[in-house]
């Protein structure tokens, strides 16, 4: 009978075809449209790190002094930490790893001629950085815990920045300068870019960046390499970047199980009670957090609301697309009043009119499917085209792919329940009689 | 023309009518909010910004040392100034719409506070040429000035400020700006001159009603300094930034630098929202057009549904005119039902704008200005079908089908 019906309906497609074109082309747009901004939100949203995310937290303290009144436009001190709070966890070693760091961008004066000097982005971090974030290694490796405490003059290089200043990726050994400063090179890491970079602060352009070097955290201070993080202090500071008043640094740490999540929570309360006995902490220890790597995201906000209003935008434009379908069905399903009629007459139940019509709908879904996902990827061809930092990101994939032809046939399938049951409800007797 | 029979004829076509409705409504308080984000959107592409736009070209520096910026940076100014075609050169810590902030809050006592965050900009000699600054009172920084004011902890180590008209209508409401003292804490400048208003490094983070708040320091020459403006006729521009960037780049071996005009730099500034205006007249666009279709093929079914009915009229002597008013009096009814709803469903899709995403709220004429375009669009949509329909021959009324 399915095939059958689905006879019956490319036949009627095929009778007008002008209607036809103009719903195919009507769900075809307005899925495409939707698509498109799903799309985008699909991929602004999704999991930096696949497999290791779940294992990831970030603590939060809370250091400011009662009076410290937030701005609404300045970002929250409380985002990143202090040199003594950051230091303090990291010598607690109670996570199974943890790391602090910061991004910086620095000038590289490259050594060969014919190459101009140029800035590059990086981060500034303690040793676990790189076990924790599962980052790997093409040549070489990270520094240890005693290059962290001797500020040792090193650097890990991505295969891109390798590449670029010495033409392979096997530079173990050589030597690169930044800024004022000569840095060995220990390490060459795959390229590694988290989309979104989930560990920078708010103020990088998460979906853009990739870090290029990554060295270790005391040797930039001792440097005095500039960070592109966000500072904020409350109180008078003189430029010391281990001051106990300003907020630079970001810390993750890495829990195996609910049992030390929840341990760990402890000791961050436990900390800032002990720093508010100290008379450091002002406010209550409770204040003190633990947010896994999904939730903290979701907290960031990094879908802007241009983002999500264009998605509103867009369905709104599938919805008015919807309802022109339902109109354009009605009329042609109640056009052919007298063919149901004589089937009727012949015996077919109203549920087998209602199944033929809802396959013809169906068939016109899959049609606008088609249609919606070629417009889709003109929609995120020209998304890739717009200046904003998460551009590059749109791309379809499978999930995508599948959704757009489920939402294509929902939808006209959707649009074709009211046409179909009124078509099924007209009375044969009437309509045979004018036959 | 009289509206009970098509009242009449329509009641017996419930859903269809509704659904025109719907599809009218939908479409016009879509309409409305997409237009009005559109004329936000193109009103802060043009927003007013009082320097030379389309003269200037700005050379970036960054990486050079700063404990020889006092010999380097007069030496690389006297270099761009011998570049055919440039009028004007100075060196300057950030220019409008540069998204490199650079904010402060200023006040007119000690220590007092606000919510607006000031964009500060430091210029060197000549800077006030170079960027095309328009003067309303009071006068330039002196050389003098200019030789004698540092740069320290963020702020300006010499004496003298100049505000922009906004600031001082701002700071000192009914009175003259002239001479009196701009506090941050407890440092203060005296206002020497006020400038038309010059736009923020980033208007976004300038706060409620900072957009034009900037505050001109003077500035010797020093490390912070990594912008080269350069003034010349428009013409001239895209050659004058090519020769700039050469010139330094010899100079300065050691450090990165770029060049662009003023006016790519604002364009760069406004590609968000550029992109942001097709991708909403686009949706606009193809919105009206699925809506007008619709509307074609349903009146085209109605027509086709009372062919008899049409032929009857005709042959009791309603002449074509008739015919074609009443299929457009019928679109009439159902675009006003539908605009009606959807004034109110655009009214309310603003309040929830408004609370969500920090929209301003939609002045009244955007609704009447939608409703008459989806009526026009109505009228344009059924002209096809009743046409159509008002060729229906009366001989069609004897035939039986």
């Amino acid at each position: 009978m399915f095939g059958y019906y689905l006879d019956l309906a490319l036949r009627s497609l095929t009778r007008s075809k002008v209607l036809t074109a103009l719903m195919v082309l009507a769900i075809g747009l307005g899925i495409g449209a939707s698509m498109t901004m799903i799309t985008v939100l699909h991929v602004m949203s999704g999991d930096p790190l696949p497999g290791r995310s779940n294992q990831l937290y970030y603590p939060q303290l809370d250091p400011l002094p009662l009076k410290y009144q937030q701005s609404a436009y300045g970002p929250d001190p409380r985002l990143n930490f202090t040199w003594p709070d950051a230091m303090a966890l990291l010598a607690a070693h109670r996570a199974e790893r943890q790391a602090a760091m910061a991004g910086g961008a620095l000038l590289v004066r490259p050594a060969q001629t014919g190459l101009r000097p140029f800035y590059v982005d990086g981060r500034y971090a303690t040793t676990d950085f790189f076990a924790m974030f599962g980052v790997t290694f093409l040549r070489g490796q990270g520094w240890s815990g005693a290059d962290d405490d001797g500020r040792a003059r090193v650097v890990v290089l991505s295969e891109k920045l390798s590449r670029k200043l010495f033409g392979t990726n096997d530079s173990v050994g050589r030597t690169v300068r930044f800024g004022d400063a000569d840095l060995r090179v220990i390490g060459v890491s795959a390229d590694w870019q988290p989309q979104p970079m989930f560990y920078a602060d708010a103020s990088a352009k998460v979906f853009d960046d990739a870090d290029q070097f990554f060295l270790p955290l005391s040797t930039a201070l001792d440097l005095k390499f500039d960070t592109n993080s966000n500072q904020s202090s409350w109180s008078s500071f003189e430029g010391d970047m281990k001051s106990p008043v300003l907020t630079w640094l970001q810390v993750w740490v890495q829990l195996k199980d609910a049992g030390q999540v929840a341990a760990y929570r402890q000791f961050l309360i436990d900390y800032s009670a002990q720093q508010k006995a100290l008379g450091r902490f002002e406010r209550p220890p409770t204040q003190a957090r633990l947010y896994g790597l999904m939730s903290w995201l979701d907290r960031q906000n990094l879908v802007p609301a241009d983002v999500r209003l264009q998605l509103w935008l867009a369905l709104g434009f599938l919805l008015v697309c919807m309802i022109n379908i339902v109109a354009l069905l009605l009329a042609k399903f109640l056009r052919r009043s007298g063919e149901v009629s004589v089937r009727r007459a012949l015996g077919a139940r109203r549920r087998d009119i209602f199944l033929q019509f809802g396959i013809e709908s169906a068939v016109i879904g899959l049609a606008g499917g088609v249609l919606g996902l070629v417009i889709a990827q003109l929609g995120l061809w020209s998304v890739r085209h717009r200046p904003d930092d998460y551009a590059h990101l749109a791309q379809m994939d499978v999930s995508m792919l599948i959704g757009t032809f489920v939402l294509a046939v929902l939808a006209s399938v959707l649009a074709g329940l009211l046409p179909a049951w009124r078509a099924c409800r007209v009375a044969p007797a009437l309509q045979l009689k004018t036959l | 023309m009289e509206i009970r029979p098509i009242l009449a004829s329509l009641r017996k076509h419930r859903i269809p009518a509704v659904l025109i409705v719907l599809e009218i409504a939908l479409a016009c308080a879509v309409l409305c909010n997409a237009v009005f984000m559109i004329g936000q959107r193109m009103a802060d592409i043009h927003w007013s910004n009082a320097i030379d736009e389309q003269g200037i070209s700005v050379v970036t520096v960054n990486g050079a040392d700063p404990k020889l910026a006092a010999s380097e940076i007069p030496r690389n100014l006297a270099a761009l100034r011998g570049i055919a075609g440039v009028t004007a050169a100075a060196a300057a810590t950030s220019m409008p719409l540069d998204q490199n902030p650079a904010l402060s809050p200023f006040v007119t006592k000690p220590y007092a506070t606000t919510t607006v965050n000031s964009s500060v900009y430091f210029i060197g000699g000549d800077g006030e040429k170079a960027m095309g600054l328009r003067l309303l009172q009071g006068r330039w920084f002196n050389a003098d000035e200019y030789a004698g004011s540092g740069f320290k902890n963020f702020g300006s180590t010499g004496h003298v400020a100049l505000v922009t008209q906004s600031d001082a209508n701002r700071l000192w409401p009914g009175q003259s700006a002239l001479g009196k003292t701009l506090y941050t804490d407890a440092t203060g400048w005296t206002v020497v001159g006020v400038v038309a208003d010059v736009l923020a490094e980033d208007p976004k983070l300038s706060g409620p009603g900072g957009m034009y708040s900037s505050v001109f320091f003077p500035l010797q020459p020093d490390g912070v300094m990594g912008d080269y403006m350069l003034r010349s006729v428009p013409q001239d521009r895209e050659r004058v930034v090519r020769e700039a960037v050469q010139v330094l780049g010899k100079l300065q071996p050691g450090a990165v630098v770029e060049g662009t005009t003023y006016a790519g730099m604002r364009s760069d500034y406004f590609a968000d929202a550029n992109s942001m205006v097709w991708m909403l007249v686009l949706v606009c666009v193809v919105m009206l057009a699925v809506t007008a279709f619709g509307i074609v093929g349903l009146t085209s079914f109605w027509v086709q549904q009372r062919r008899r009915q049409i032929g009857i009229r005709r042959a009791v002597g309603a002449t074509r005119g008739h015919i074609l008013s009443y299929f457009r009096t019928e679109n009439f009814l159902l675009s006003t039902a539908g605009v009606l709803t959807g004034m109110a469903l655009a009214f309310g899709i603003n309040l929830y704008l408004m609370t969500h995403y920090e929209m301003s709220r939609m002045p009244w004429y955007y609704l009447p200005g939608s409703a008459i375009a989806l009526w026009l669009l109505g009228q344009l949509a059924v002209l096809g079908p009743a046409l159509r329909a008002a060729a229906v021959p009366p001989v069609v009324a004897t035939r039986s089908v």
